[in-house]
């Protein structure tokens, strides 16, 4: 009989041919709707940074793990593409790309391999670097542009706006329903960072996500959910100061926070229990700063700030394990 | 039809390559090594010496203890060896008796029982001495386990067959389900029981059909969703009586007992033929063989010569190969194939090594999802890693029945089995005797 080599390995011996990697294209297919909708409203320009973002993401890892963590076997999967893709759709056209660069810095080298790499990190980090680029360049994060509309367009002819958000806040729902309406909300041609704007976009890569099973949906659902019922109720107190709970969906970071940002895998909890508890949290703290805080958007806050929970959430949501009582 | 079943589990590719392959006899080995240690509890005393001329069916192994049980020789020959070697499967030396055969079958039996005439303890003492232990894999000798401490009320016959290739359960229900029926109704004597169901997976449709069209108003048919582990003992329990095994208990402790197909018909053979258990069906199968087959074999056969007799050798084409005993999910790997087969051993898989790229643990939660022991896997791994023994278990750690569910579903291809059943050796060790 032919001889061969017995292999001595750990059970099971047959897996999924899934992969990490196989996940974090996943993400990026998903964000690719929003990213055409980031091109078309503002410019060529959007686009640039977006694949910017993805390509010095993916080469500041590989330099990372490579040289400075001496990892002879790293190879790329994909997770630094998503966090420099998600950080392009998190900034405003305005922004020049070195200052992308620096976030992508930041969110790689710091709040991602500082903290031990993939899997480690506490933070979001694309979003912890967007809120570092916010108290570091207020400037270029905070200035808006009407977006164009269409193919082909740079940027640099457009004119400057306020976000829906900034104008509910410094003057009133009455005053943003003057300025734009529902379906553009909806669609995404009103100003904003260059991936938030299109809720239809996002939902239609987010639905993607749901089909292939690759998103905690508990996140979602509670985060959008508390947000519509928290608005819900102010609305009845004062719809001129409040706005209305629909337009709250669709402006500003919601949808692209609750379905790409607060579903992060690294950062958010473990089980069905503590990601209802996470996403009920993220939506309770982006109404507060949404009504009450300084700025007026608090999506990136919340999450941040539900991150940090997490360890907490997960050793309190524990699963009854099979044939225990309650735990 | 309602199809019964537990949470979580996972789905693996099923490859059942040897289905409709009916079970064929095996031809007789030359030489067959047998372990004293075949069941679970202390192992078996040698009782023949080298040089000795023993028949098919004689006791060449006697139980120490009360949680032992007997071995016979599988053949008809001359014992040329009495010696200690290492068994993959116990991760210690075992003592074996070496036998080479010198002629066809002379058996020794023992008396055969009418059993509806005779008592309980009657059946269990000849169950006991024909060495009948429990064949889905466990090996925990069947005398015991007919012999309830508590009050069972409810028998279940496993007939989930849930890893994949394996497919000897399969053919035992389609092709000997009379004999598979009476030794049902012996151990429903046994027990005393009422409520029998015999559990099946929806991927053996036909097996379903074929028995709920013989044994109509004899054993209720459970159909099982398709999923792994359907046929872990205490899934099985939850999905078709919904009750919940405790932690750290058995099955008896929520009345039910648990018995493996090819058991009953073991214990059919043992008291209607008087044959002790010298011989079980098996699969041979995987893509690393020429040659798929479900087959009767002498237990004790050298897997060297399963693969090249009945298997007509590796397949072409490849220079490594896993030679599991039992399915991909839960098998062995054996290190040398001088390793016999075992009473526990319901096939021999040989298939490539899967290469998959690792990455750190990115907290999908897939594991969580799919643990049917509701654990965190991904939480016990890295307290394993950690040597964190004491809050592993608090999580439940000795909980875990090391399915494998959660390192199947696993993108970042986390080894979570491997360090858990590390950490409860360990564990195990350190508190040992303390509860």
């Amino acid at each position: 009989m032919k001889n061969v080599k017995l292999l001595i390995t750990s059970a099971p011996h047959v897996r999924t041919q899934d992969s990490t990697r196989k996940i974090m294209i996943d993400v990026l297919i998903a964000l690719t709707p929003a990213t055409i909708a980031a091109t078309f409203f503002f410019g060529l320009y959007a686009l640039v940074l977006s694949i910017l973002g993805m390509i010095s993401a993916e080469l500041i890892e590989f330099f990372i793990m490579r040289v400075l963590r001496k990892d002879k076997n790293f190879v790329p999967n994909g997770s630094a593409a998503v966090t420099g893709l998600l950080l392009a759709l998190n900034v405003s056209v305005a922004t020049p790309w070195w200052v992308l660069l620096i976030g992508v810095v930041f969110a790689i080298a710091i709040v991602k391999h500082a903290f031990g790499g993939l899997g480690q990190n506490i933070f979001n980090p694309a979003l912890a670097a967007r809120v570092f680029l916010l108290v570091s360049f207020p400037t270029f994060m905070t200035t808006w542009y009407k977006p164009i509309a269409s193919f082909g367009g740079w940027y640099t002819d457009a004119q400057t706006t306020a976000t829906p958000l900034a104008i509910l806040k410094l003057q009133g729902f009455s005053k943003v329903m003057e300025s734009t309406n529902y379906l553009d909300l909806a669609f995404g041609n009103v100003g904003g960072c260059i991936g938030e704007t299109s809720a239809i976009l996002l939902f239609i890569g987010f639905l993607y996500l749901v089909f292939r099973g690759r998103i905690k949906i508990v996140i979602p659902a509670t985060y959008i959910g508390s947000v519509l019922l928290i608005a819900s109720i102010f609305y009845t107190i004062n719809p001129e100061r409040f706005g209305s709970p629909i337009f709250h969906v669709l402006a500003g970071g919601l949808m692209l926070g609750a379905l790409f940002m607060a579903t992060d895998m690294v950062t958010s909890p473990m089980t069905l229990k503590g990601q209802a508890i996470f996403g009920l949290g993220c939506g309770v703290v982006t109404m507060l700063i949404r009504y009450f805080g300084g700025y007026p958007e608090g999506v990136s806050l919340s999450i941040l700030l539900m991150n940090a929970l997490v360890p907490i959430i997960d050793r309190h949501t524990q699963p009854r394990v099979f044939g225990r009582r309650k735990a | 039809m309602k199809l019964l079943t537990f949470k979580g589990g996972v789905h693996p590719p099923e490859k059942k390559l040897t289905e409709h392959e009916k079970i064929q006899k095996a031809p007789l080995p030359e030489k067959v090594v047998v372990l004293m240690a075949q069941h679970a509890g202390a192992p078996a005393k040698v009782v023949v010496e080298v040089g000795q001329q023993v028949k098919t069916g004689q006791v060449i192994g006697e139980p120490q203890g009360p949680v032992s049980a007997y071995v016979h020789s599988p053949v008809t020959g001359t014992v040329t060896n009495v010696a200690k070697i290492n068994s993959a499967v116990h991760g210690i030396a075992v003592e074996a008796v070496t036998i080479e055969r010198t002629g066809e079958d002379e058996w020794e039996l023992l008396p055969k029982l009418d059993w509806t005439t005779v008592t309980k303890e009657e059946l269990i003492e000849q169950i006991k001495k024909a060495g009948v232990v429990g064949l889905g894999g466990a090996m925990f000798p069947t005398h015991v386990k007919l012999n309830p401490s508590k009050p069972v009320d409810t028998l279940i016959i496993n007939g989930a067959e849930c890893e994949p290739y394996l497919t000897i359960d399969h053919r035992v229900m389609l092709e000997m389900d009379e004999e598979l029926l009476e030794g049902i109704e012996i151990t429903k004597k046994i027990l005393g029981v009422k409520e029998v169901y015999i559990g099946i997976e929806y991927n053996k449709k036909d097996a379903i059909e074929h028995l709920e069209r013989k044994w109509k108003g004899k054993v209720k048919v459970a159909a099982l969703k398709t999923k792994y582990p359907q046929g872990a003992e205490k899934q099985l329990i939850k999905a078709i009586t919904g009750r919940e095994v405790p932690s750290g208990g058995l099955p008896m402790d929520v009345g039910v007992v648990v018995q493996n197909v090819s058991t009953m018909v073991a214990i059919k053979q043992a008291v209607v033929d008087g044959r002790p258990l010298v011989e079980r069906g098996m699969t041979l199968t995987g893509e690393g063989v020429n040659r798929k087959g479900n087959w009767w074999v002498r237990i004790g056969t050298p897997i060297s010569w399963i693969i090249e007799r009945l298997g007509d050798g590796f397949a072409e084409g490849y220079n490594e190969l896993k030679v599991l005993m039992g399915g991909p999910m839960m098998g062995i790997p054996v290190p040398n194939l001088d390793t016999p087969l075992l009473k526990g051993n319901n096939g021999i898989t040989v298939i490539p090594e899967q290469k998959r790229e690792s990455t750190n643990c990115i907290r999908c939660s897939y594991c969580v999802h799919v643990c049917p022991m509701n654990l965190q896997p991904y939480l016990l791994d890295l307290l394993a890693r950690k040597k964190k023994y004491d809050e592993a278990a608090a999580i439940g750690l000795l909980d875990c029945i090391e399915c494998g569910s959660c390192t199947y579903i696993c993108p970042a291809n986390v080894e979570h089995v491997k360090s858990i059943k590390l950490a409860k050796k360990v564990y195990r060790t350190l508190r040992g005797g303390k509860k």
